[in-house]
């Protein structure tokens, strides 16, 4: 007898005593009705309200000369896509997006990951650690990025300690210099979201059995093989998300470059997200400002799917 | 792998180090925004006489308190919202194999891939159309929507791997799909919905273009808009702008550190789903 409670009464189903095969027919004939459409349609609203209706709007005035207030325009075909092969800071911008978002991948998820494997040992700091180390992840990016905008300055935090262990040397301008300052904004999402990486990384290495481990350390293999040939590949679902993660954030920045550079100095930090920005609201061009739009969804349709194929195989082969 | 050693000893040593480098900014906050302004010595000496001055003057200059009370108020309403519609949609989503069901869900899935600067634009025209430009409502209203994809993704993934045999138990004791989906398949969602709650209210608390573009020159701010306007009015006040950020950072870390276990868990819970 299993016993269920729905609301206030108690319900009792008494078990099928038919044999297993009987009992499948029995229950696929009378298998009650299933849920109703109309369940899925606030959601559905709600979606295409703030999503489908203005994307595909927006992939219209992508081929307009609309200037986001004037009700008349007219239609100008690919010119939007034309002019942005003639606007260097277009270019730039598509360059510093795949840039960072490439850099921010390899960079965060190889932190990320050598803190998981530090922290899932017998280390005694090991929860304190995994607690502390994941709190950055979870502040406001905004807020981070304006506290780094300092540090980071000519006198700011970070030359000082340069001072102080003696590698005045290494001191720079590290936002102001157009070389160095797209580093300096990967530098902060790494130092922001490593944690994030490691607490995934951590979840996958936990749902590895111990004896797997112990198999391997018995067969006397080095840790750095065990790691390649054992681990690894056991931790491909963890390496999907990761980098999912990582490059559709990557290509997607905005907040973290708003604050630190605002794109600056002159174009050398724009990303595709700041130039639409700006293009839309200080220059008014609105269609141009949703070409590249346009332009930054294909990336992210391309990476997520070139992403989800090759990880899938991945994942596929290692199982 | 299971003694502790003096190699064990020696990573500890380092994880503790990096610990300290990752903290290093987080002492540089404070000490600058428990110092008065006329103090000028290095940002990494200690701060010899602290005051809480900075922080009564950003409370009160920056509006603070309001910023506070809309962040709130718009991630509650808007969490609550995307959790109840994508909880229901996913129910038939997940269960119902017809044509229509599958259509619908890859549609929504379309929406995964989408980024929001694509809608943001026209979005923001009918927004204003609508007079909801500058209101907090605008704000819940796109979150709701926004959030759908993946809060549905995450759900109709668990769905489907949930066995039917307790929804069809109810509605043959006559239950109806309704009384079926909240007694029954919500109660058995909530491992899901934990996640999608975290990962939600952190994404809503966080976003800083939306509010930007659809709270820009109204009184009513959340906290990240709130603040970069304070940082735009107070450009070389230091002191006074950390203060204003450590007032930020607060409320946020009080509750990651209460409720750490189910935050981490929230965030590694899509390992799973």
């Amino acid at each position: 007898m299993k016993r269920f409670r729905f609301g206030l009464a108690p319900v009792t189903v008494v078990e099928d005593v038919r044999t297993p095969d009987r009992l499948a027919t029995a229950t696929r004939r009378r298998r009650p009705s299933t849920p109703p459409w109309w369940f899925a349609a606030p959601a559905m609203l709600l979606f295409a309200f703030v999503v489908l209706v203005p994307s595909v709007r927006g992939i219209y005035y992508a081929f307009t000369d609309w200037d986001g207030l004037d009700p008349h325009f007219s239609v100008v075909g690919l010119g939007n896509f034309a002019k942005m092969l003639d606007d260097p800071n277009a270019g730039q911008a598509i360059w510093h997006t795949l840039l960072i978002a490439v850099a921010i991948t390899l960079i965060q998820n190889g932190f990320g990951l050598l803190l998981a494997l530090g922290v899932n040992t017998i280390i005694k700091s090991r929860n304190v650690l995994r607690v502390f180390l994941f709190a950055p992840a979870v502040v406001t990016p905004i807020v981070t990025a304006y506290l780094w905008r300092n540090l980071l300055g000519p006198d700011g935090a970070v030359n000082s300690l340069l001072g102080v262990v003696g590698l005045g040397a290494l001191r720079q301008d590290w936002l102001g210099d157009p070389e160095l300052a797209l580093w300096s904004i990967v530098g902060v999402i790494v130092w922001q979201f490593g944690g994030y990486s490691m607490v995934i990384f951590l979840a996958g290495l936990q749902s590895i059995p111990r004896e797997i481990y112990e198999a391997a350390a018995i067969d006397g293999t080095s840790s750095i093989r065990r790691f390649w040939s054992v681990v690894r590949p056991l931790l491909a679902p963890a390496f999907t998300i990761n980098l999912m993660l990582s490059i559709i954030g990557g290509i997607k920045l905005f907040d973290q470059v708003y604050a630190l550079t605002g794109g600056g100095p002159g174009h050398a930090t724009d990303t595709i997200s700041t130039l639409i920005y700006k293009d839309a609201f200080t220059l008014g061009e609105f269609g141009y400002s949703i070409a590249l739009a346009v332009v930054l969804t294909i990336i992210v349709a391309i990476a997520s799917s070139g992403q989800y194929f090759f990880l899938a195989r991945n994942e596929r082969a290692a199982s | 792998m299971n003694r502790y050693t003096w190699r064990t000893f020696g990573l500890e040593a380092v994880m503790i180090a990096v610990a300290v480098v990752v903290g290093f900014p987080v002492y540089v906050l404070l000490n600058l925004a428990l110092r008065a302004p006329s103090d000028t010595s290095s940002p990494i000496a200690p701060t010899t006489a602290p005051t809480f001055d900075n922080f009564t003057q950003a409370w009160q200059r920056g509006a603070l308190g309001g910023a506070l009370v809309n962040s709130v108020m718009v991630t509650v309403g808007s969490v609550l919202v995307v959790l109840a519609v994508s909880s229901l949609a996913a129910y038939p989503l997940a269960r119902v194999t017809a044509r229509w069901s599958r259509g619908m869900f890859l549609l929504i899935m379309l929406g995964l891939v989408l980024p929001f600067q694509l809608a943001a634009l026209p979005l923001y025209q009918t927004m204003r159309d609508l007079g909801l430009l500058g209101t907090a409502w605008a704000l819940i209203l796109f979150y709701s929507g926004l959030l759908v994809p993946f809060t549905t993704f995450l759900y109709v993934g668990f769905l489907r791997a949930m066995p039917r045999d307790f929804e069809d138990a109810a509605l043959i004791d006559g239950c109806t799909q309704l009384e079926a989906f909240r007694f029954v398949v919500l109660p058995m969602l909530k491992p899901v919905t934990v996640t999608a709650l975290v990962l939600n209210a952190v994404a809503v608390w966080n976003d800083f273009f939306t509010p930007l573009l659809y709270l820009s020159g109204s009184s009513q701010q959340t906290m990240p808009v709130a603040i970069a306007g304070f940082v735009g009015q107070y450009a070389a006040d230091w002191n006074l702008i950390f203060a204003a950020l450590v007032i930020s950072i607060v409320p946020v870390l009080v509750v990651y550190f209460a409720l750490q276990r189910s935050i981490i868990n929230g965030f590694a819970g899509g390992l799973k789903g």
